[in-house]
């Protein structure tokens, strides 16, 4: 054992351990000694075991296999006692080799795959560069007329449509003209807020009615404008470019709710 | 016109690979244009045979021709690539591709069996390779290599295993046909030789001598060597 020089390979398994000794003894599978395989497979799991390596279940099966088809040879033929298995004609010999066949072309296998990722490391495609058109998006069209906007309120308002009969009463906090500061807070932080924003926080039908009576009163007091970019698309608000240098000079937004009225 | 050079068109400022079935697109609506001519009517329904034909014909073309790219079709779609001798400069151009580490070799070992077997349970694979797969077969689905196809309809309905097309994409295959020696390894039939391997010949023969070499563990004296 002191000649036994191993440089020391991780092997992936029992059959990776196998193929390499058969290597070393430069022979065929078909034609390997399988006793002196089975010699040196259990020196070196000795080996292993002296160096305190962790050995893996696998390999402890693989000798005792190993072992098996050994102790087996120094019976003679006419002496071997009969498996059940070996009366179905499973020569355990002949299975190992068939699987150290099987294992040595996916190994061979794995090898071209690796050389395959290598390769394609390598490739580059073609990326060219995107074609572009100008594209032509609709403008916004100017005008939203007031069934648009009640369009709009009212799917708002289905989301209070399903309520439970039985339901807290709550006093009707807001008004108009909280609501007016409110849009007019929004649009000098933003250039522009969409219509479902304007709802997305109200609890309440009564709050939707008063954020929408708040936006009616702002534009007919030109200070918004409303667009649409298409059909029952979403609404846009934004600010009347010329509403803020000069804001109306009689009206002022804050305009108590019975004004509505 | 030819088919190959307008095939060879689109693909050449297509944004990313394309199949046949895309390609086909293209020409469908191509002569649904009003203004579309003859020509470009009469491709209208072209043939998948046909395009694939013509795909190759432009293959033979370019590595006839020996450009420093070539037209490749991974995992069923067509592009132009760079032959990979030339990565050393576009890697200086474009730099590292984003790719993730290369596979280690029991990852490869496993996809492999994988690849060739597929579907395959991981008890199946486990058998071929002797140990456990539990690692590596996370790590391949992990990485989208390998996914799960189905159950077998055996005991336990075990899970049944295949490759991706990020597979194929991965190390640049056209298809599973394209596999390095594909057609050996899938159902790799062992042929089971008439007198089999043994051990020594009249090893059984002689049990003293064998009882005498185990004490010893030295086997080499009495073991003449194997006949190659």
């Amino acid at each position: 054992m002191s000649e036994y020089k191993v440089k020391f390979e991780v092997f992936e398994g029992p059959l990776d351990l196998l193929l390499y000794l058969i290597k070393k003894e430069e022979v065929d599978i078909y034609e390997v000694n399988l006793t002196k395989l089975a010699t040196q497979f259990i020196e070196y799991i000795e080996m292993m075991r002296e160096f305190d390596l962790e050995i893996a279940g696998e390999f402890l099966v693989m000798a005792s296999t190993l072992m098996y088809i050994k102790s087996r040879e120094l019976l003679p033929v006419d002496q071997r006692a009969e498996t059940e298995e070996e009366e179905e004609g499973e020569d355990p010999r002949w299975e190992l080799i068939r699987q150290l066949v099987e294992y040595k072309k996916f190994k061979d296998a794995a090898a071209q795959l690796q050389t395959l990722e290598a390769r394609q490391e390598n490739v580059f495609p073609r990326v060219p560069g995107k074609i572009e058109f100008e594209s032509e998006k609709p403008a916004p069209k100017p005008d939203v007329s007031i069934f648009d906007l009640l369009n709009a309120v009212n799917s708002v308002l289905k989301r209070f449509e399903k309520r439970d009969p039985t339901r807290d009463i709550f006093e009707d906090k807001w008004t108009v003209s909280e609501k007016i500061e409110y849009v007019v807070r929004v649009l000098t932080s933003r250039e522009s807020v969409r219509f479902s924003e304007l709802f997305a926080d109200a609890t309440s039908r009564s709050e939707v009615v008063c954020t929408f009576l708040a936006l009616l009163e702002l534009i007919r007091l030109k200070q918004l404008v409303c667009a649409q970019s298409e059909d029952f698309g979403e609404i846009e608000i934004k600010k009347r470019p010329a509403a803020i240098a000069t804001p109306a000079s009689s009206d002022t937004p804050n305009l108590a709710p019975d004004t509505l009225a | 016109m030819e088919l190959k050079f307008i095939l060879e068109s689109l693909l050449f400022s297509a944004q990313k690979p394309l199949s046949p079935a895309e390609l086909r697109e293209v020409f469908a609506n191509a002569a649904a244009e009003e203004d579309a001519d003859a020509t470009v009517k009469s491709l209208k329904k072209i043939k998948e045979a046909e395009l694939n034909a013509a795909l190759e014909q432009l293959v033979k073309d370019h590595e006839a021709a020996g450009r420093s790219y070539r037209l490749v079709c991974v995992a069923g779609s067509w592009q132009f690539v760079t032959q990979p001798e030339y990565a050393p400069w576009l890697k200086a151009l474009v730099g590292v591709k984003a790719r993730p580490p290369r596979l280690s070799q029991p990852a490869l070992e496993t996809l492999a069996i994988i690849a060739y077997r597929q579907p395959i349970t991981r008890a199946e694979v486990e058998q071929i390779r002797g140990v456990n797969v539990d690692g590596t077969m996370q790590t391949l689905t992990e990485r989208g290599l390998v996914e799960q196809t189905g159950r077998a309809e055996v005991v336990g309905r075990p899970s049944l295993y295949g490759t991706t097309g990020l597979f194929l994409e991965y190390l640049g295959l056209k298809s599973l046909e394209d596999l390095p020696a594909a057609d050996e390894l899938r159902r790799i039939v062992v042929e089971k030789p008439p007198a089999p391997v043994t051990a020594d010949a009249g090893l059984a023969t002689n049990p003293p001598e064998q009882l005498q070499m185990s004490e010893g563990g030295e086997l080499k004296a009495e073991t003449p060597p194997p006949a190659s």
